[in-house]
């Protein structure tokens, strides 16, 4: 009997071991190789075989000094507070005017809405990139048709903030559906017979959404609104397409067309590790107890 | 009251509008002449001239679809064989260190590309396996199991363990119930975690930047190197026909698994 249930186990754990050999391989060999790296002067010469010096918290240092870092670690948080609260703050609306209007206007949006959220992200950069063309763009043709000439051929950019305006518009077209969907699902769950009662009662639209509606859907909004944090940390694709489509790369590195360029395109990979480091921590410390509560309600 | 709803749903229509235009815009672009999106004014009707779709469907678009397809099925295999035994173990077994698994396996989702592209880079150039179909199909692989591994323990979990059970007093193994009674109700779960491994391998981005050279491109690189000549010189038309291409598969797709994307990207994944 015991022998039969040993054999059982060490299958069990058999089933598992593909999938954590994929891990090891994939993911936690390169974040152990990383950390090694951080902690070493890793250039040129090192990619050609001499071995790697440990330097230990030179990299790191070299990175808290640095006023290049700390301009691209403001700028990321600071494109991440203004697109994700607009994107949460728009899709929530979203689903609430889903919510009120009748079936077609509804399903208008939300096929809209399931258009711009299927998009693959380079097709939609190309889109995006077109729209606001220099020369032919429609953006710029529209605003010249309204009267604001400035904008012929205008070159949206070559400014940084233009450019963070160009790329938080597409951040916020691509992501507001996602949070639309989700708030319009979390809006089944509020209870139609209170609404109702507290209309009866004399409530505002205000009032039943502050002390009825936002309450029910707050746990969801918490979850969508960490996600897009995370999300808006890493917009590598979008940025790392505008610098090519023209903008100034030195001015609108955020913290991974960052670590690209420090490593890849500068080969001082013991920097770009350390600032790898400090990424994954920082992703780790906002999602720790969102992965924490997943966990514990997986137990109940 | 009346008015008042309908006004909510002209607004509703022109937020749709809005949204989607840009959708329009690459579709309409893609159907006009190349000299109709040079001239000052812009013509909002596709002109249905499909040169541009011949102009960008050449042998580096064959190529690169090559690329695309084989990288894509090599990672959602590889994840679906390895996710599917591992979702079998943590749904239908309890044993020590299930927890740390799965706790593992919700992490490392976490994990940005971002934050591991650098290392990911060396190794694979240590290996040989830079610019290589294998080395950015692991890299692939590693993306999307933990999150085929959590939505198919969803579907395990949704089926009752009865059935097994009551195959099983029928004088059926263990093994032998799961694979004739429940593995045929598992279909439609490996189905979904393959569309969903599908749409992050057929867009992904960072990675394909990181890994391959000019000469050997996925999809998505493909369609941003028709952008990468001088602004004058962009064949906007072909670019719009290549993204139209790019994207139709892709819209397909996610229109069928839509709604277990929604519950899903919250819930950590779908539950049964």
């Amino acid at each position: 009997m015991s022998s039969t249930r040993l054999t059982h186990r060490a299958g069990t754990y058999g089933l598992l071991v593909p999938t954590i050999l994929v891990l090891v391989v994939g993911m936690a060999y390169p974040l152990g190789r990383q950390l090694i790296l951080s902690f070493q002067e890793f250039g040129r010469a090192q990619q050609f075989g001499q071995p790697a010096p440990f330097i230990g918290l030179d990299n790191y240092r070299e990175l808290v000094t640095d006023r290049t870092m700390w301009a691209v670690i403001s700028r990321s948080l600071a494109f991440c507070a203004v697109c994700a609260s607009i994107t949460m703050v728009l899709g929530t609306a979203f689903a609430v005017l889903m919510k009120a209007v009748s079936t077609v206007p509804r399903l208008t949006l939300q096929i809209s809405m399931l258009l711009a959220w299927a998009m693959p992200v380079i097709a939609a950069m190309t889109a995006w990139q077109w729209l606001f063309d220099t020369r032919y763009g429609l953006v710029n043709w529209l605003l010249t048709k309204v009267g604001l000439s400035d904008f012929d051929d205008h070159n949206w950019l070559i400014e940084p903030l233009s450019f963070f305006f160009v790329a938080g518009v597409i951040v916020i077209w691509m992501s507001v559906p996602f949070v639309a969907f989700t708030a319009y699902a979390a809006l089944s769950q509020v209870s139609e017979e209170t609404l109702e009662a507290s209309h009866l009662d004399g409530a505002t639209a205000i009032q039943r959404f502050r002390h009825i509606i936002y309450p029910t859907i707050r746990p969801i909004l918490t979850i969508v609104a960490l996600l897009q944090i995370v999300w808006d940390l890493r917009v590598f694709a979008q940025i790392n397409f505008l610098q090519n489509a023209g903008g100034t790369p030195s001015e609108t590195h955020l913290l991974g067309t960052y670590i690209y360029s420090l490593g890849i395109g500068q080969n001082d990979y013991g920097a770009a590790s350390a600032m790898a480091m400090f990424v994954l921590a920082l992703t780790l410390v906002l999602t720790f107890r969102y992965v924490r509560s997943l966990l514990k309600e997986e137990s109940r | 009251m009346n008015t008042r709803a309908r006004a909510w749903g002209a607004i509703a229509v022109v937020l749709a509008i809005i949204w989607a235009f840009p959708v329009y815009w690459i579709v309409n672009s893609a159907f006009q002449p190349v000299e109709a999106l040079r001239s000052p004014d812009p013509s909002f009707l596709p002109d249905f001239s499909a040169a541009g779709f011949s102009r960008v469907f050449d042998e580096s678009f064959v190529d690169s679809l090559k690329l695309s397809l084989t990288v894509t099925l090599l990672a959602i295999v590889a994840a679906a064989l390895c996710g599917f035994v591992a979702a079998v173990a943590i749904s239908r077994f309890r044993f020590r260190g299930r927890k740390s698994f799965i706790f593992t396996v919700l992490a490392v989702q976490m994990i940005p590309p971002e934050a591991l592209f650098i290392s990911q880079y060396n190794m694979l150039s240590e290996w040989g396996l830079l610019n290589s179909v294998v080395g950015l199909g692991l890299l692939y692989t590693a993306l999307i199991l933990p999150f085929t591994v959590w939505m198919l323990r969803g579907f395990v979990d949704g089926i009752p363990i009865d059935l097994e059970e009551a195959a099983m007093t029928d004088g059926c193994s263990r093994t032998r119930a799961f694979f004739t009674i429940t593995f045929p109700l598992l279909a439609p779960g490996l189905v979904a975690s393959g569309v969903y491994g599908f749409l992050q391998a057929w867009n992904e981005y960072t990675l394909a930047v990181v890994v391959m050279d000019p000469s050997n491109r996925t999809l998505p690189l493909w369609l941003k190197g028709l952008t990468d000549v001088s602004n004058e010189a962009v064949d906007w038309p072909a670019v719009m026909a290549g993204a139209t291409m790019v994207a139709t598969p892709v819209i397909i797709l996610f229109m069928i698994v839509q709604n277990r994307m929604t519950s899903g990207m919250v819930s950590g994944a779908v539950k049964g």
